[in-house]
């Protein structure tokens, strides 16, 4: 696990933006937090950082939303689901064991649907300072420890 | 001779069909979901699936038909939403429809599904002095419109994070009150002084018609945090009033600062948020007072439905503007650009 602290929404999107970039077809990223975290804002980054040029809005009504990069994003939001049985009737396997990147707000509501290997990113709020976010990032899987060492070489080289 | 036109929506939570007689006069508007239904899942919509939707549609589009008095043989033409929305949702609703274009010879017509909202404005008013401007809010969207004339659009902005709607909702969970949460807000804020809890506005950059209403959501949950932390008495009926506010004002001088740099005389609300009294109330008013007229749907045409996809259809059909049965459901499809 690693431990990033951003001290701006910019800064939350621009990790999320370095993750981006790193993505290759079939990753999973879960995104964990309570409202307001600042879910939506780096999943924006990741999208950037997938050469995305649309705009990336919350996918809390319409549950899933597609994008079209380098590589297509599933930008999945289970927080209006009555019940995690319900993601099987959105087809959820097509997404999480497809080609594309899957990013998923609100996992832990759906655990059990997960695939073992994924990252799981937790975002907290810090009491005290309304700007300030501390990312625990946790790789699940081979593929994904290696996500992680190389995310930490760009954010400590500074780009 | 009259046209008969069989509309389809099913972009997201509701399985709905309707029948138009020559795009205002709706003889049938039927629309599966209940918020009592919703009320039982503790604030969550459970007609989420595609599943749903396909144990659902062929029902809804029998008892439209039963409810116009009519059979299919009696239809000229079936419309039906094909973007935005879920893809899986959206599929069911156009494969009934082409289903039944090919079944009966009959042309077939997509429908984009924010073209609908803005359409719902025309059933009351067949025919409106354009250019309009169009307020599009919900829990999905909050999109400025300039419709120059009937099946001219154009997205002059949206929101960049979360819809208006969607800010609604979550400030009403966060406060505890339940779902849904527009409605439950318009209530409580009612009683509320707006002015008690100081929280931002965001116009983002000069002159820009986008919304961003995260900052917002945001704000009020950093509030109710740190009352929480020291203990302080919380007046649920202020906040609500000072965020419907906040969000209101937002959304009017936008549109209003819309309506006069594009010189339109006439403004539309539509979409589930355009029911909230707040934001009818204060754009009218502050219309008024600069000449302009602002018009809004019954309730019950706010709301996702079929009659406004059929009613934005009509247009389509008077200008032979017919979809292929190759017709695809696109989940990102922008308005005012047609992809079939």
């Amino acid at each position: 696990m690693v431990i990033i602290k951003t001290l701006s929404a910019a800064e939350t999107g621009g990790l999320g933006s370095i993750l981006g970039g790193l993505l290759q077809a079939g990753d999973v990223i879960t995104l964990n937090g309570e409202l307001g975290s600042g879910k939506t804002c780096f999943a924006a980054g990741v999208a950037k950082g997938l050469g995305i040029i649309e705009r990336v809005t919350s996918p809390t009504f319409n549950l899933i939303n597609e994008y079209d990069g380098k590589l297509p994003l599933y930008h999945l939001d289970v927080y209006r689901l009555a019940s995690p049985e319900e993601l099987e009737d959105l087809g959820f396997e097509e997404y999480f064991y497809g080609s594309g990147i899957t990013m998923v707000e609100w996992a832990e509501l759906v655990e059990q649907y997960l695939p073992a290997e994924r990252l799981d990113i937790f975002i907290e709020k810090q009491q005290g300072d309304d700007n300030l976010r501390i990312l625990r990032i946790i790789p699940r899987g081979v593929r994904y420890n290696k996500l992680v060492e190389e995310l930490m070489q760009r954010v400590c080289a500074g780009h | 001779m009259s046209v008969t036109i069989l509309s389809v929506e099913t972009s997201c939570d509701e399985t709905a069909a309707a029948v138009l007689v020559d795009g205002t006069t709706v003889k049938a508007n039927i629309i599966s979901s209940q918020v009592d239904v919703h009320r039982k899942f503790g604030g969550v919509v459970p007609e989420v699936a595609s599943r749903k939707h396909l144990e659902l549609i062929n029902h809804v589009i029998r008892e439209a038909l039963d409810e116009a008095g009519i059979n299919f043989d009696r239809l000229d033409a079936v419309a039906v939403t094909y973007g935005p929305g879920l893809v899986g949702a959206l599929l069911v609703g156009v494969a009934a429809a082409k289903a039944i274009a090919f079944g009966l010879d009959i042309p077939l017509i997509g429908v984009n599904h924010l073209e609908g909202h803005v359409s719902a404005n025309f059933l009351s008013e067949p025919e409106p002095a354009f250019p309009v401007i169009c307020l599009v809010v919900s829990g999905g969207h909050t999109d400025l419109v300039l419709i120059s004339g009937f099946g001219q659009y154009e997205l002059l902005g949206a929101t960049r994070d979360d819809a208006a709607g969607e800010a609604f909702d979550k400030v009403a969970r966060v406060l505890g009150l339940g779902y849904p949460g527009g409605p439950l807000i318009d209530e409580l804020a009612a009683s509320g002084d707006d002015t008690a809890v100081p929280l931002p506005r965001s116009y983002l950059a000069e002159g820009s018609l986008d919304f961003s209403f995260s900052g917002l959501k945001t704000a009020v949950i950093n509030y109710l945090h740190r009352a929480e932390q020291k203990g302080l008495p919380i007046n649920k009926a202020d906040v609500a009033a000072s965020f419907r506010r906040a969000a209101v004002d937002v959304l009017v001088d936008k549109t209003l600062f819309a309506a006069r740099h594009h010189q339109t005389g006439t403004i539309m609300l539509a979409g589930g948020v355009a029911a909230n009294q707040l934001l009818r109330r204060e754009m009218a008013c502050r219309a008024a007072r600069e000449g302009k007229r602002v018009v809004y749907p019954p309730p019950l045409l706010c709301t996702d439905n079929a009659a406004m996809i059929g009613c934005a259809a009509y247009h389509k059909y008077m200008r032979g503007d017919f979809a292929p049965l190759t017709l695809n459901a696109i989940p990102n499809l922008p308005l005012g650009q047609d992809r079939y």
